[in-house]
């Protein structure tokens, strides 16, 4: 099911939280809302999902006119960045109370719910309390809960947001797997670019309350719609005025037509990465190197090398 | 008030969505006249008339009533036992909270749960218990029955939970690593506790010191007993005003009501308001 | 040791205060063994007494309860004009004195007042009867259910709530099977708190009940005619069963506040 925000625009007080917001999400995709915290990306989700009402605009699911539906007829399924466990009840009641609510026969619900744990692999926790699991059993129990309904689409407010980092770097793979085992049309609000670029399929940078850009990862990346979006996505620099990625800046050891001098101010090993900060034309800036590339020179503290531009990552205004 | 639940400006999900938000605004309004006819019909009209009734033969009146030497006595005797019951409160209920938090030996458990006995126990069980220990034939052969000494008592019997129970959250929650800190910095335990400790539990102190005021003030059961109610000795405010009640004198007995609220209510919003300030300066 | 020290003053304090009084009247009560305790209680006084306690307080708490949930909900969960003036006013009970509240339910709804009076040619007498008693109690146990249930529903927060609405649930089916459930600890705690302090009222009840004997006679008010009346075996043994039921409603209280935490 596809989903279509028009014109949405939302005030709290005097704080523009959404302003004249307009996305399409293609059925059965999964497509990630990223943006910084404050940027408007939860109160959108908010809206798709019913949680709250947009002060003007549309929103439509599958074909229809969802904005005046409440939330409880919208057939959303609504993943909380804090669960949101029902605590008085087991894992299993939890996953079955919007069965219960629909009134599915018993043995229909128990086939179904069993079902959705095993999805989620929480089948042998059936009769435990939220209280009982971890952060990450938690919120695939949540997953399950929301999934149990059919929901015509899955909306995630930064689903892994609570979650430590190894848990979250899991979970990421495994709602990926799941979505292409499910289909169902997913949105997930993030604010770790890392994330977005892992998972989605489809990527809203939303920020200042408006949508900055739309499109697959790697367009964004590389082909960001303005210096935010740029900065946003992945590490910057600065090279004769303009943002540049800085693994896209070569370093060389003599002159050439279009280079410009620099010095080394220090040299920091990362592993496999190797970075160096570099004082150009009175101006910082720094260059991703591979350590091949960097024995190649001779980078010492005071050096001069020469930097050029590589390849082509640069905000595109417009695009 | 001092004891209000703080409450939040905007709490998430007071706007409710679509036809819930009509709904929900329906079932709303159905609560909320529900409230406050029923706070109305039984908290703010007949305080309004206790008021109204108080002036309803004019200022000069009221304060002609509020003067009659029979009153005039009971509310002197209660406002110097309040504070002092205040004050005795304050020392004693902090120490005791701090020995709840800060110490361990065999019966902390036991002496945590007693203290909340106050509030549980009927106040004429507790004036009885009082007189039985400290009465006519008193076990310790300390009289204290029909004596200004035993209502204090009695005071100090009912409000004990007070301060010591506004305190100990405060005293668990305070971060130890302050303490360490300043001890790292040179400061001895008492400078510690005098610059670092007390500080933070003034606003609470307050607070619970505050409310065992207004509770002395309007403390009726208990002193009933040990008190004997004698006119000009031992005679509280509350008994006061039960009396004229029962010699239908109500107008009077209006008048001395509206002042101990008046009193109350002073005093609880003054704390309240010195715990804002504290709040916002911390 | 200044920590000990500390330690010996706070419990011979509250040992001197509570404990050794508490004490005393416990062994007062049984001095002559048991039989006169149970034949003190069951004079048909005695017994009447405490049946017109527990009628009281059990309207008074039934109310308040409804009362106090649905406040709570409202204060927590909702924004209306007025929020914080509710709120306040919620808390006044605690600053007026048993006697005040007598005389003020007997300023409206005595015989001699407009309501009152508009009442009383209607066949309802207000003061110095059982709904009057009610009154009075339900006054000064005000604030306790709202005061225990409104941090918990603050604390819960609303996500799990809003989880149910998304998952189908109406409002009313959200209150029942979410909210409900997640405050019930919180509701219990103020129940038994509510019961303790109906129980237990005195001031307010003496002014509007009348004291009648065998009609609107409380067991507080029992303990003191008695007591008046040099009859102290029936005083001290209805004190002591009073004594009794605050100590079970204290350990229901701890238990609930724990049950609660959990």
């Amino acid at each position: 099911m596809s989903i279509i925000v028009r014109n949405v625009t939302k005030r709290f007080g005097d704080f523009v939280a959404l302003d004249d917001v307009s996305v399409d999400i293609p059925s059965g995709s999964l497509t990630a809302l990223l943006g910084p915290s404050g940027g408007g990306k939860s109160t959108l989700l908010r809206i798709i999902a019913g949680l709250e009402q947009p002060d003007s605009g549309t929103v439509v699911i599958d074909g229809s006119d969802a904005t005046g539906t409440p939330v409880q007829s919208r057939n959303v399924g609504f993943v909380f960045q804090h669960y949101a466990a029902f605590k008085h009840m087991t894992v299993f009641k939890n996953v079955a109370f919007g069965l219960e609510i629909r009134k599915w026969p018993k043995d229909k619900a128990r086939a179904r719910v069993m079902e959705l744990l095993e999805l989620v692999h929480l089948e042998q926790f059936a009769e435990r309390y939220p209280a009982q699991l971890s952060g990450g059993q938690r919120q695939r129990m949540a997953l399950a809960r929301a999934l149990a309904v059919e929901p015509g689409v899955l909306l995630l407010d930064e689903p892994f947001g609570a979650l430590d980092a190894q848990v979250r770097q899991e979970l990421r793979r495994w709602l990926r797997r799941l979505h292409d085992q499910v289909h169902v049309t997913t949105l997930f609000v993030t604010h770790d670019q890392e994330e977005a670029l892992e998972v989605a399929d489809s990527i809203a940078v939303i920020a200042g309350g408006t949508v900055q850009q739309v499109g697959p990862p790697d367009e964004l990346y590389d082909a960001p719609a303005n210096d935010f979006v740029m900065s946003f996505l992945g590490p910057v620099t600065r090279l004769g005025g303009e943002v540049v990625r800085p693994h896209d800046i070569d370093l060389v050891a003599t002159p050439g037509p279009d280079t410009v001098e620099a010095t080394v101010v220090r040299v920091v090993r990362l592993g496999f990465e190797i970075r160096v900060d570099l004082l150009i034309e009175g101006e910082e800036a720094w260059v991703q190197l591979t350590r091949s590339t960097a024995e190649r020179l001779t980078l010492t503290d005071g050096a001069t090398v020469y930097a050029r531009r590589a390849a082509v990552t640069v905000a595109t205004a417009g695009a | 008030m001092a004891v209000g639940l703080p409450l939040l400006d905007d709490p998430a999900g007071a706007v409710k969505p679509g036809r819930v938000r009509n709904r929900g605004a329906a079932a709303r309004r159905g609560g909320l006249s529900l409230v406050t006819t029923y706070l109305s019909l039984v908290v703010l009209l007949p305080l309004a008339a206790v008021v109204y009734r108080s002036q309803s033969q004019g200022w000069g009146h009221f304060i002609h009533a509020i003067q009659a030497p029979e009153s005039w006595a009971a509310v002197k005797l209660t406002l110097v036992l309040a504070v002092a019951v205040a004050l005795i409160n304050l020392v004693m209920g902090t120490l005791i909270a701090w020995v709840l938090v800060r110490d361990t030996f065999p019966g902390r458990a036991v002496l945590d749960t007693v203290i909340d006995l106050p509030f549980a126990l009927p106040t004429i069980v507790a004036g009885l218990v009082l007189l039985s220990l400290y009465g006519n034939n008193s076990a310790l052969g300390v009289n204290l029955a029909y004596a200004r000494s035993g209502v204090l008592m009695a005071l100090l019997f009912v409000t004990l939970p007070f301060v010591v129970r506004t305190v100990q959250p405060v005293l668990l929650e305070l971060d130890r690593d302050m303490e360490d800190a300043a001890a790292s910095l040179g400061a001895g335990a008492l400078t510690t506790f005098r610059r670092i400790i007390l500080p933070n539990l003034v606003p609470a102190m307050l607070g619970g010191t505050a409310l065992a005021f207004a509770r002395s003030i309007s403390e009726f059961g208990s002193t009933v007993l040990i008190s004997g109610n004698i006119p000009f000795k031992t005679e509280v405010a509350s008994v006061a005003i039960y009396n004229q009640i029962q010699s239908d004198d109500t107008t009077n007995a209006a008048a001395v009501s509206t002042l101990l609220l008046a009193v109350a209510l002073v005093v609880l919003l003054v704390v309240d308001l010195a715990q804002r300030l504290a709040a916002r300066r911390g | 040791m200044a920590k000990h020290s500390l330690r010996w003053v706070a419990l011979a304090y509250v040992t001197l205060l509570l404990l050794l009084p508490l004490g005393l009247v416990t062994w007062r009560t049984f001095e002559h063994g048991l039989s006169p305790v149970i034949d003190a209680l069951t004079t048909s006084e005695a017994g009447h007494a405490f049946q017109v306690t527990a009628v009281v307080s059990v309207l008074a708490v039934v109310l308040n309860t409804v009362f106090g949930v649905t406040a709570s909900v409202l204060l927590v969960r909702h924004e209306f004009p007025g929020r914080r003036l509710l709120n306040a006013a919620i808390d006044l009970p605690i600053a007026v004195s048993p006697v005040v509240v007598g005389l003020a339910l007997i300023l409206v709804y005595g015989k001699f007042e407009p309501i009152g009076r508009w009442l009383d040619h209607r066949g309802i007498g207000i003061i110095y009867a059982v709904p009057g008693m009610v009154l009075a109690t339900v006054f000064v146990s005000l604030p306790l259910v709202v005061r225990a249930v409104a941090p918990v529903l603050e604390e819960i927060g609303t996500d799990q709530e809003q989880a149910a609405r998304t998952l189908g649930a109406s409002g009313f089916q959200t209150f029942r099977r979410i909210t409900l459930p997640a405050i019930r600890a919180a509701v219990g705690y103020g129940v038994v708190l509510s019961l303790a302090r109906c129980i237990g009222e005195f001031g307010a009840v003496a002014v509007v009940s009348g004291r009648i004997v065998g009609q609107t006679q409380t067991a507080t008010l029992f303990v003191q005619e008695r007591f008046e009346n040099f009859d102290q075996p029936a005083a001290y043994a209805a004190s002591f069963t009073l004594a009794m039921t605050a100590v079970v409603a204290l350990v229901l209280t701890r238990y609930l506040r724990l049950k609660g935490q959990r």
